[in-house]
């Protein structure tokens, strides 16, 4: 065995009966060591547990579906003049990318207002927040949705305009509560629409998700009521394994669909739930680096409060370490003890952290459960070994200090 | 001075014969105070055979404990030559005098330095951890030796819950437990009254009956009249050395 590791159990037991001795002068020095694991794996915990919300929230609508919109789709904070310029998709535009993108399989077409959506009523019932949709048949593969009861619309219905309607989970518990809705006739900004199915829940993401408030009626139903209404959000199937090919080709085409000159830039926007996830895994991203670098700041400022008690307990103990240098004790022997004092020390700071980090996560997860929090194994490892790193680093000077006392100066010393 | 310490390397002996067990040759030790310099030892010269109980006398301040520390190897020369076991010590590096010091030597100081926090036990074991004995024999080693210092009682106390002149038998047992080849003691009874340094010097007696080579300093005529040899320091030389009967 390596003689600097032939004593680590002893200098173990030592380092922890200092640690007991003094418990409340050990406890403050490894608060920052405490607060900054915590920290850690508190946060890493939220940001795992949003992600696998958002992946699963995502991946429901299918992985091969394209959005298209004339603005980026996904996290957008604030839109250009450009952008606020952009003429809308028109119905043409996905009829080209069906005839013409030859590895898209299926698209359809959703057609919406802007402002406030109509009041929808059943018997005395209002509902303010439900979103009126016109959209193609197609739109329900497209969208990967379920339905609890009855079917979806055919495109007879809607080349025929009729007035029938699918409603998501919420429109049919918010207006139905325990009424069957398949057959029943709502309102909706004073039209009249028969129920003929109902959607399931979909997963949601921070809190609820807004589909479940959809009424989806058939595309030129919608047109016919609403002639002015012009905003048109495009959906787009790959091929399995085509979406790249896809993109670009629907790209391609609606480039000279809406005559972009060959120097500007896209005036329309593509999503994937590939690239919601990848746009908030870069959020997350930069929440982590920041929390990095302010967890590293509490863990240095621990640090240094370490290495002022180590230093403390080296002067303390000078005699002590007169003593065991008389009776054998080497430089390294010394270094090793204080060493590994301290890395005890930070090393109890880092597993107080990370239970404490544990106790965070659940009290987040019970106090808001739209709010999901898990910790991730690999921030606990983390955790743990940079507060060891710590007590490494910082305990490094004082045991150095420790192992070249001269024996008779400490045996000497009051 | 200079030409006299290369002259003195030049000069350097060979190891001396098997029964020598310290040999001391021009010991000089000068504290080097920045402005003055202290002589403490000024060419001291002596050997010391394999068995012997040797007393070293002086006044204070003449350099006993200096010296102490130079045959206990926690201290090295200004220059001179040191030869403990048969081995070169003078000139030899922090880790090589550790483990000398280690297996060696038996130190008994006058005020114990035992670790306060340690039980007995653990304060002779530690010798024994300083050199890889694994734990059990450790263990066993310690025990042996606190019994023959009539301790084998009192091995969990700590040293606050001993009495002055049980703490100085456990610092003897943890001097004796590496089985070194000297015992050396500074003043072992200088804390204790008259009655317990009387027990302490009879257990020295006993050890050195059982063939332990032991050095003790003392300023006290009666705890020297147990030795067999007194070798009497003044102004860091040697003013007389004779044997008692
Ligand atoms: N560390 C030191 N630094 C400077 N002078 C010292 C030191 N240790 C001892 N001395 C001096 O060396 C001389 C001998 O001291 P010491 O060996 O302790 O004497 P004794 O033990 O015989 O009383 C004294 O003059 C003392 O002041
Ligand atoms: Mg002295």
């Amino acid at each position: 065995m390596a003689a600097e590791f032939r004593n680590i159990r002893e200098n173990l037991l030592l380092a922890l009966d200092t640690l007991r001795t003094h418990k409340f002068r050990s406890f403050l020095t490894i608060l920052g060591v405490l607060i900054g694991t915590t920290t850690v794996i508190g946060v890493a915990s939220i940001i795992t547990g949003l992600n696998s919300q958002l992946v699963q929230a995502a991946e429901q609508y299918g992985s091969r579906t394209i959005w298209i919109y004339k603005f980026e789709i996904g996290f957008v904070f604030r839109l250009t003049r450009e952008q606020r310029m952009r003429k809308p998709l028109k119905y043409e535009d996905a009829v080209a990318i069906r005839d013409f993108c030859p590895d898209v399989e299926r698209v359809s077409v959703e057609i919406f207002h802007q402002g406030l959506p109509p009041v929808t009523k059943y018997k005395g019932q209002d509902m303010v927040n439900a979103q009126l949709f016109g959209a193609t048949p197609e739109d329900f593969s497209l969208n990967n949705v379920t339905f609890v009861s009855g079917r979806p619309y055919t495109t007879v219905e809607d080349l025929h305009r009729r007035n029938v309607a699918v409603i998501g989970a919420d429109v049919a518990t918010t207006l139905f509560q325990n009424e069957n809705p398949i057959d029943k006739d709502i309102t909706v900004g004073g039209n009249s629409f028969k129920i003929i199915g109902v959607l399931g829940k979909r997963l949601a993401f921070l809190g609820d998700n807004g589909d479940d408030r959809n009424i989806y009626i058939p595309y030129w139903t919608f047109r016919k009521i609403y002639p002015a209404a012009r905003e048109n959000l495009i959906l787009a199937m790959a091929y399995p394994n085509r979406m790249t090919e896809a993109m670009n080709e629907i790209t391609d085409v609606l480039r000279r669909m809406r005559r972009v000159k060959p120097d500007q830039p896209n005036d329309f926007g593509m999503a994937t739930a590939a690239s919601v996830i990848g746009q908030f895994h870069q959020i997350t991203g930069t929440v982590a680096l920041a929390l990095v670098v302010l967890s590293s700041i509490g863990l240095l400022v621990g640090g240094i409060g370490v290495m002022n008690i180590m230093l403390v307990s080296v002067t303390e103990r000078t005699r002590e370490i007169g003593v065991r240098k008389a009776i054998g004790a080497r430089r390294q022997d010394i270094t090793w003890q204080f060493l590994l004092e301290a890395m005890t020390l930070t090393g109890a700071g880092g597993l107080m952290g990370i239970l404490m980090g544990y106790l965070l996560s659940f009290t987040i997860r019970t106090l808001v459960p739209s709010l999901p929090s898990s910790v991730p194994l690999w921030s606990v490892f983390i955790g743990f070994l940079v507060s060891i790193g710590i007590g490494l680093f910082f305990g490094m000077w004082p045991a150095m200090k420790a192992s070249r006392l001269d024996p008779i100066v400490a045996l000497r010393h009051e | 001075m200079e030409s006299q310490t290369v002259a003195s390397q030049l000069r350097e002996s060979p190891a001396p014969p098997d029964n020598i067990i310290i040999l001391a040759q021009d010991l000089w030790k000068i504290y080097d105070m920045g402005a003055i310099k202290v002589d403490a030892l000024c060419g001291l010269s002596f050997s010391i055979r394999r068995g012997e109980y040797v007393a070293i006398m002086g006044p204070s301040g003449s350099g006993k404990s200096t010296l102490m520390n130079l045959i206990g190897c926690l201290d090295t020369p200004t220059h001179g030559e040191y030869w403990l076991n048969g081995r070169l010590v003078s000139q030899l590096t922090d880790d090589e005098l550790a483990y000398i010091r280690n297996k060696e030597i038996g130190f008994v100081f006058q005020t114990f330095n035992l670790l306060p926090r340690a039980t007995a036990l653990h304060n002779v074991e530690l010798p024994l951890i300083y050199n890889g004995t694994p734990p059990a024999e450790r263990l066993a080693r310690a025990e042996e030796a606190l019994r023959m210092v009539d301790l084998g009682d009192r091995i969990h106390h700590k040293p606050n819950e001993l009495s002055g002149g049980q703490r100085q038998r456990v610092a003897i047992a943890r001097a004796l437990v590496n089985h070194p080849s000297i015992i050396l003691a500074d003043e072992p009874t200088g804390n204790l009254d008259s009655t317990t340094g009387e027990e302490i010097m009879a257990l020295f007696d006993s050890l050195h009956q059982s063939g332990n080579t032991i050095v003790l300093v003392t300023h006290e005529h009666d705890i020297a009249a147990h030795a067999h040899r007194v070798i009497h320091i003044r102004d860091g030389r040697v003013d007389r050395d004779e044997p008692l009967e």
